[in-house]
């Protein structure tokens, strides 16, 4: 763990230092809000799929970093993980964002697991296994997470191609009308009144 | 509980619908006498595919999509979802309405931690007291539908800003209902932590130890009261809170000493909301004059929103924890990718330790300790001679019609 707090630029510096050119994309992102323009940031930083336990290796020297979620995105012809971290916590207006990016190609949609590491991200595994169809490899957990149980194998909900929803598995609520097959209401029922005896009541 | 084994572990399962358990969730107990030797939990009871139809809607209208994603989460989701949006297209939010929107959040803060106390003096048996806190819960709840026009499903946040403004006849309004919370907090407190019978169940109960709480992602009430010094409106300063002296608040600020445990998440929460009325006053006093939104045509935003690329992460601390929302848009109407990460999905893994090794009366208070939120059911699950099959609304009211004209006949 590092004494000094560290500015998002030396952050950044930190990795682009260690991984050279296994990092094909870094960014920080500054944003200002409220009166006081207080500004806060978030480092994008896109690297090899090799890279992805080093880094976040690497990220916990400084302090055992927060986990957001993976957050993902079908891009056609390969699928887009974000492994979205935060690390400086507890320090006034000191946190910053650190989002790992790794593309994996549709034709080998594997990923090493990150769960030995931070124990909490099988959790956010197990749901990108469902819903886009990768694999991780060395899951401890590969179950399913939010999917029912007969949800229909090979079916991931966020992909763009062949696997996505189908057109049949869609319910168009808005087409849906009363059923037609209802018996009639007994006696009694409000909807069955006259709308002369319906006039004097009080509506609920 | 099932047959299979006449044998110590006994396997008990409680859910996914249970009295004891206010959300849809299924658990998996191993049991030992009235010991938890182990447990497994399976979520998902609920998922209604938000994220699948956000992707098919244009950010005009996802943010009101959003509004549904909880029942009582108003304001976390459209924000951290506004504020994704807003990083992507570049839009500079008005200085008003990072105050307007500092100011519903801790609103609906305060309103959400009356919620969980009512809810956990419930599960511990003491209905008086859930009613007493529900009932004082009911002056947030006016006060929200004042300044937004409805209890829940505010409509209130849009991508570059707020839907209303707040009015200085309004102010006398906050100011009373932020008046009487002051007056009550002390009560309250020493209902919930002086008194003996709640310490016993609660002390102890449910430990989530610091090292824990890091490494199963945990946040918000439920990280602090282990120990864990975070809180976005202090760490990654958004809307107003980069303008106030926010801290975090921890056990041992106040108790000396921190036990993590079911005692400690009380502790949090309750002071939480004299702290969240702290903030809405100094949000008064400090509010800049101008414009409350960046555009105040939708389709004006619409357009802006077409034409962003890229990449954007809004996130806020709700009242359970750190909520984030991931956006990707690739110049079209609607988002290429949406994820969105509520707060309880961070906690529940924290389920696992806190539950190992409980007594199976303590279940309850633990379980709701964390203030799990996983929304309204979508679906049934029937297990009949050993074979499940799942339910749908539209089968469920076959059901009932088909029973109507049984009873008929």
């Amino acid at each position: 763990m590092t004494e000094r707090l560290l500015s998002a630029e030396e952050l950044l510096e930190r990795f682009t230092s260690r991984f050279g050119s296994g990092i094909s994309h870094a960014a920080i992102r500054k944003r200002v809000q409220g009166k006081k323009k207080a500004a806060h940031y978030t480092i994008w930083i896109d690297l090899d799929r090799e890279l992805l336990r080093p880094a976040i290796q690497a990220l916990m020297e400084i302090q055992f970093p927060h986990l957001s979620v993976i957050a993902g995105a079908d891009l056609g012809d390969a699928i887009r993980l974000l492994y979205i971290f935060s690390t400086q916590f507890g320090h006034e207006k000191s946190e910053h964002m650190v989002t790992f990016a790794v593309t994996l190609p549709k034709s080998d949609l594997s990923v090493p697991t990150i769960s030995d590491l931070v124990p909490g991200a099988v959790f956010s595994e197990r749901e990108k296994q469902e819903f886009f169809g990768i694999r991780v490899v060395g899951i401890p957990d590969g179950r399913r997470l939010f999917l029912p149980e007969d949800f229909p194998e090979g079916v991931y909900p966020w992909r763009k191609d062949g696997c996505g929803i189908p057109e049949g598995m869609v319910k168009e609520l808005w087409r849906s009308k009363k059923p037609a097959d209802r018996p009639a209401p007994p006696a009694g029922d409000p909807e069955a009144r006259s709308p002369a005896g319906a006039e004097g009541e009080v509506q609920k | 509980m099932s047959g299979e084994s006449k044998k110590a572990p006994y396997k008990v399962l409680i859910g996914p619908n249970h009295p004891a358990l206010k959300e849809p969730v299924m658990f998996s107990f191993e049991m030992e006498g009235e010991v938890v030797r182990d447990v497994d939990f399976a979520p998902g009871q609920t998922h209604r595919g938000i994220e699948w139809m956000g992707m098919r809607r244009n950010p005009v209208q996802i943010v009101h999509l959003t509004d549904r994603i909880c029942g009582i989460c108003g304001v976390v989701h459209s924000l951290s979802f506004a504020m994704a949006v807003e990083d992507i297209a570049e839009i500079e939010v008005p200085e008003r309405a990072d105050y307007i929107r500092a100011i519903l959040h801790e609103l609906e803060r305060i309103q959400s931690h009356l919620l969980w106390a009512g809810v956990a003096a419930h599960e511990l048996g003491f209905d008086s007291l859930l009613h007493l806190t529900w009932r004082v819960r009911e002056e947030a709840m006016d006060v929200i539908e004042n300044l937004t026009g409805n209890r829940v499903n505010y409509g209130i946040v849009q991508v570059g800003g707020v839907r209303r403004d707040i009015v200085p006849e309004q102010h006398g309004i906050i100011e009373r209902c932020l008046a009487r919370y002051e007056g009550l907090l002390g009560t309250l407190l020493s209902f919930f932590l002086d008194d003996k019978t709640i310490r016993m169940r609660c002390r102890d109960v449910g430990v989530l130890s610091r090292d824990d709480a890091l490494a199963l992602c945990t946040v918000g009430p439920t990280a602090r009261a282990s120990g864990v010094n975070v809180d976005l409106r202090q760490d990654y300063p958004y809307a107003a809170y980069g303008d106030l002296d926010v801290r975090a608040i921890l056990p041992d600020q106040h108790l000396g000493e921190t036990h993590g445990d079911v005692y400690d998440r009380i502790v949090v929460r309750l002071l939480e909301v004299g702290e969240s009325c702290r903030i809405i006053r100094e949000c008064l006093s400090e509010m800049p004059a101008g414009p409350f939104t960046a555009e105040e045509k939708p389709a004006k935003i619409l357009a802006i929103c077409k034409k962003a690329t890229g990449e954007g992460i809004g996130r806020v601390e709700a009242p359970r924890g750190e909520c984030l929302h991931y956006v990707r848009m690739e110049g079209k109407d609607s988002p290429a990718s949406w994820k969105v990460k509520a707060s309880s999905y961070s906690n529940l893994m924290s389920w696992l330790p806190m539950l190992r090794g409980a007594q199976i009366a303590d279940i309850p208070i633990i379980v709701a300790s964390i203030d799990p939120c996983l929304s309204c059911t979508d679906r049934v699950a029937v297990i009949r001679d050993g074979k499940r099959e799942i339910l749908t609304k539209e089968d469920l009211h076959r059901l009932s019609v088909a029973r109507t004209r049984r009873l008929q006949s």
